[in-house]
């Protein structure tokens, strides 16, 4: 019996192609249930036959982690992609994994409410749909405006989950304020879809503000470190606080406000001025912002997220870092990756940020940067992860190469031995090769 | 759950630990370890074998491993000021009490960040921070007494947590002692760190996991502009419908509470507030962040009040009596004491627009029951605190009180709610989880303590009522116990 004939009697089922290889590594079959319980009759009997299974939404981030040590199903997403709730008066909404952010965006804002996530995998992914809201949580996806409203691992408030074995479980719920039992949410968010598969989602919503602005300074690096400090310690409230440092050019902040008819554009001016006194930026520009450029423009990190982007080095498959540090930092950060060709891009009101490297550049210097930033970030207080990479660069790393020192490992395998003994989910995927 | 016997158990423990620790940090006499007995919660007692006030993250250490090795039960204590009976101490166990970790290490404003060990009172932290432009957000009204550890532990929220979330959100690392009695960092001080967010499992699990003992929190810049306004309502209706408007106009305030009738007359003869005469239900509104955009939202919350016909309207204009709106709320616990004998604090949450429909049945239920509820309640975020009042002495009445609080649980949950939104599953609700979740949920999250806690040693019988020993359930589906696939093999 084929696989695909075994699978079949759960879900629906079809041979892979070259395109379903989850990093390199090639499946044999792609499987699409549409329920949770498709997703565990499938599940179940994978498990049973030791087959290993890797989640897929879109595909736009398949490639962040280790690849894969075997694949023999792409369990996708898009056959539960159907918005099951959106309670207005709540500010709460729930779906299905396989539910587009794009979609999801679309369907909340006739209500001008929000999930405030960034799809920095914007225009990647089949059919060049982005991400998924599963997909997303699953990475933990992260962008400017978790300024405002947090990291998505704190608007996810209630998941649906299916272990490897089959069971089906929920935690959370559908109200914003709820500590009954484990929070299940949090620890599948980054999960990587190696200790369950995340079938429907709730998140907590925001309002959207009414105005958004944009402040946009170029700082000479010798004054990045003041005009990140002004900012940090300003009572702006802004709802991102961005960098965008290339090798060799003046940094690039960008500040985000939203609020209120007419007082947004004044804060923006406000700031803006603030910000061109001598000793600070020099010069710095308040821009209405409709399209949300604080995403196209600002954070061309991910190959391909950026269709208005002119940067050559996001050509190709680069190397994309996670790079935190304290926020004082900062500054030594960016120095750091700059002085070793890599961008840095992302969030220097909470510390998170990115950092590419063009494919072209040869393996050893590659390395020879990972090395260095993960020391400066190590020294800061914060973490370097390859999240992705050319081939060669990746079979360069061993797991600890790629996600670096990581506290509580042990403990970590331990919850993945208790979640997926079997190893059924995305084996060697995450961290410490688990 | 655990095997322990008192008798070998705790003396083999306490004499492997005089030779491990000083002797003024073990509390060995009875009188002494009665005074443990309970937390917040009162109505639950035990005394626990042994207390040990621990000094240092290492004495966490040494204690969990002996109890590791004698097999005995750990509950850790902070200040005691629970309310879902966390910290009921276990008859057969240890009580590691962090009260003497109390050194608040760093205020980095800089950073954002300051590092404390787990006995630091709330209050503190925010103390430290202010004469640098921050606090520390997570404020709930037993912050002058509770500590940063039970925070950790039970997650805890205030009234400001509708705008600036819960303490989850205000942790970026912690140092645990596991219940193996190792030491272990979870998180970094900058936020996402590698691998399973083991930090944010480890936030709320009420002690269940082990002991923090030291933590790194974010401080949040205090805001340019607070504006505290009341409005006094006919009913909890139109204070309800008040506050779904002010979230319907995009609106996030700092905090959003209301009191019902029964509350504020409580309030009023224990402090006076002056809040409105005859008022049926008082909103209070707290606006804060940029003075350009607090005014106008502050302009947008008296239109709609007015709208849903609130009786009065005060904005206050200094800190006086801005103080002054909130005294009247936060001592509203407190001052059931002056209308009733006994109370018990319930808490609940419901969907926030089921909350008139909760209420009118929360009403039923109570003049159904004779039993008086008053209510006080975070209503942007739907977070219920009846307080179910009742006099001990009465025959019965404390029965009914329980029953009908129970009720009320019932109805949260009937509304796609919570049976707790912010003071813990603890003791006291164990029974309640399986109406909220299935017995799949509950293996699940249990899965989770086995990896911490396979021997089920720390804080037993809390939060889940009947855990499954771990590795009870088989974890590995065998193609044997499968339908036949004949031939499947093949591949
Ligand atoms: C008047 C009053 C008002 C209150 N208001 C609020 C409110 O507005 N919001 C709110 O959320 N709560 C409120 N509470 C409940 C309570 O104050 C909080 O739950 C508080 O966080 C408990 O802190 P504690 O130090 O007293 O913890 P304890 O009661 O000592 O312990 C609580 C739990 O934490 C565990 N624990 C304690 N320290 C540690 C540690 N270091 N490591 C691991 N586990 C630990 C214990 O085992 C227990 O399960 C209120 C209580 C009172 C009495």
């Amino acid at each position: 019996m084929t696989i695909e004939r075994l699978l079949a009697a759960t879900c629906a089922v079809r041979p892979a192609g070259d395109e379903d290889a989850v990093d390199g590594v090639p499946s044999q079959v792609v499987a699409r249930p549409a329920s949770a319980q498709e997703t565990s009759a499938l599940l179940r009997t994978c498990s049973a036959h030791g087959l290993a299974v890797v989640v897929r939404g879109h595909g736009s981030k398949l490639g962040w982690g280790r690849p894969p040590e075997r694949v023999d199903v792409v369990l996708e997403t898009g056959a539960m992609a159907q918005l099951v709730e959106h309670s207005r008066g709540d500010l709460v909404a729930t779906a299905g994994a396989g539910m587009p952010l794009s979609r999801l965006r679309h369907l909340l804002a006739g209500a001008r409410h929000e999930l405030v996530v960034d799809d920095l995998a914007v225009g990647r992914g089949t059919t060049a749909g982005g991400s998924t809201l599963g997909g997303a949580v699953a990475t933990n996806l992260s962008g400017p405006r978790r300024l405002r409203a947090g990291p998505l691992r704190d608007l996810v408030i209630g998941v649906r989950l299916v272990l490897a074995d089959g069971t089906v479980a929920r935690a959370g719920g559908k109200v914003v304020k709820n500590v009954a039992g484990y929070d299940l949410g949090k620890l599948v968010t980054g999960s990587f879809g190696t200790l369950a598969v995340i079938t429907e989602v709730t998140v907590r919503l925001h309002p959207e503000p009414s105005e958004v602005r944009q402040v946009h300074a170029l700082v000479p690096r010798g004054r990045l470190a003041p005009v990140l400090a002004h900012l940090v310690a300003g009572q702006l409230a802004p709802h991102t606080l961005d960098l965008h440092a290339r090798p060799g050019k003046d940094v690039r902040v960008s500040v985000g406000l939203g609020g209120g008819p007419g007082s947004t554009q004044r804060r923006a001016d406000l700031l803006a001025a603030e910000l061109s006194a001598p000793g600070l930026a020099g010069d710095a520009v308040a821009v209405a912002d409709p399209e949300r450029t604080d995403l196209q423009e600002v954070a061309p990190v991910v190959p391909g997220a950026a269709p208005r982007s002119t940067d050559e080095e996001v050509a190709g498959r680069p190397t994309l870092l996670t790079v935190t540090a304290r926020l004082s930092g900062i500054p030594e950060l960016v120095q750091v990756a700059n002085d070793h060709g890599l961008t840095v891009t992302g969030s220097a009101g909470v510390g998170a940020l990115r950092a590419t490297l063009p494919e072209p550049t040869p393996v050893p210097a590659v390395l020879e940067a990972v090395a260095a930033v993960r020391a400066a970030t190590t020294g800061l207080g914060g973490s370097t992860v390859v999240l992705d990479a050319p081939p060669a660069v990746k079979s360069a790393l061993d797991p600890a190469g790629t996600w670096g020192p990581v506290p509580g490992l042990e403990l970590m395998r331990r919850v993945k031995a208790q979640f997926d003994p079997g190893r059924t989910l995305a084996p060697g995927r995450f961290v410490g090769g688990l | 759950m655990t095997q322990t016997d008192a008798r070998t158990g705790i003396p083999a423990l306490l004499q492997e630990l005089r030779g491990l620790l000083p002797d003024h940090v073990l509390v060995t006499d009875p009188a002494e370890r009665e005074t443990y007995a309970c937390d917040g919660l009162a109505a639950y007692r035990v005394r626990p074998a042994l207390v040990v006030l621990v000094e240092s993250a290492d004495h966490v250490a040494q204690v969990l491993r002996s109890c590791a090795r004698h097999h005995v039960p750990f509950v850790a204590r902070g200040s005691g000021t629970g309310l879902s009976g966390g910290a009921l101490p276990h008859a057969d166990g240890v009580l590691v009490v962090t009260s003497r970790l109390r050194t608040l290490h760093e205020v980095r404003a800089q950073d954002q960040r300051a590092v404390v060990d787990p006995g630091v009172v709330n209050l503190a932290v925010s103390k430290a921070a202010h004469p640098h432009g921050y606090y520390f957000a997570p404020d709930p009204s037993s912050q002058q007494i509770c500590s940063v550890g039970g925070n950790v532990a039970e997650n805890s929220g205030g009234a400001h947590c509708l705008k600036y979330g819960f303490t989850a959100g205000h942790v970026l690392s912690l140092e645990v002692v596991t219940p193996d009695g190792e030491q272990v960092t979870l998180g970094t001080e900058a936020p996402d760190p590698p691998g399973y967010d083991l930090l944010g499992a480890f936030v709320g699990s009420e002690g269940t996991l082990g002991v923090a003992t030291r933590a790194t929190l974010r401080l949040t810049r205090l805001p340019e502009e607070v504006r505290t306004c009341l409005a006094g309502f006919a009913s909890t209706d139109e204070a309800g419908a008040a506050t779904s408007a002010i979230i319907a106009a995009g609106i996030v305030p700092a905090a959003m509470e209301i009191m019902d009738a029964l509350a504020i007359e409580a309030a009023e003869a224990a402090v006076s507030c002056g809040y409105p005469e005859g008022a049926g239900a008082v909103l209070v509104v707290e606006l804060d962040g940029p003075a350009l955009e607090v005014e106008g939202e502050l302009e947008q919350v008296r239109r709609i009040c007015r709208e849903q016909r609130a009786v009065e309207f005060r904005t206050a204009t200094d800190a006086a009596e801005r103080a002054e709106i909130w005294r009247g709320r936060k001592s509203a616990f407190a001052a059931v004491g002056r209308i009733s004998p006994d109370y018990i604090v319930q808490d609940g949450v419901v969907p926030r627009t089921a909350l008139p429909e909760v209420l009118r049945e929360m009403g039923r239920i109570s003049a159904d029951r004779g039993v008086r509820v008053a209510n006080v309640f975070h209503a942007g975020d739907g977070n219920l605190h009846p307080l179910v009042l009742f006099d001990a002495d009465e025959e019965g009445a404390t029965g009914r009180a329980e029953e009908v609080s129970g009720m009320i649980l019932d109805l949260c949950i009937a509304h796609g709610g919570s049976i707790t939104g912010e003071h813990g599953v603890g003791a006291d609700k164990a029974r309640y989880m399986p109406r909220m979740f299935e017995p799949a949920d509950l293996d699940t999250m249990q899965l989770l303590r086995c990896a911490f806690d396979p021997d089920g040693l720390a804080n037993p019988g809390k939060i889940y009522p009947t855990p499954r020993m771990c590795g009870e359930r088989p974890r590995v589906v065998h193609a044997a116990d499968e339908p036949a696939v004949g031939g499947a093999e093949v591949f």
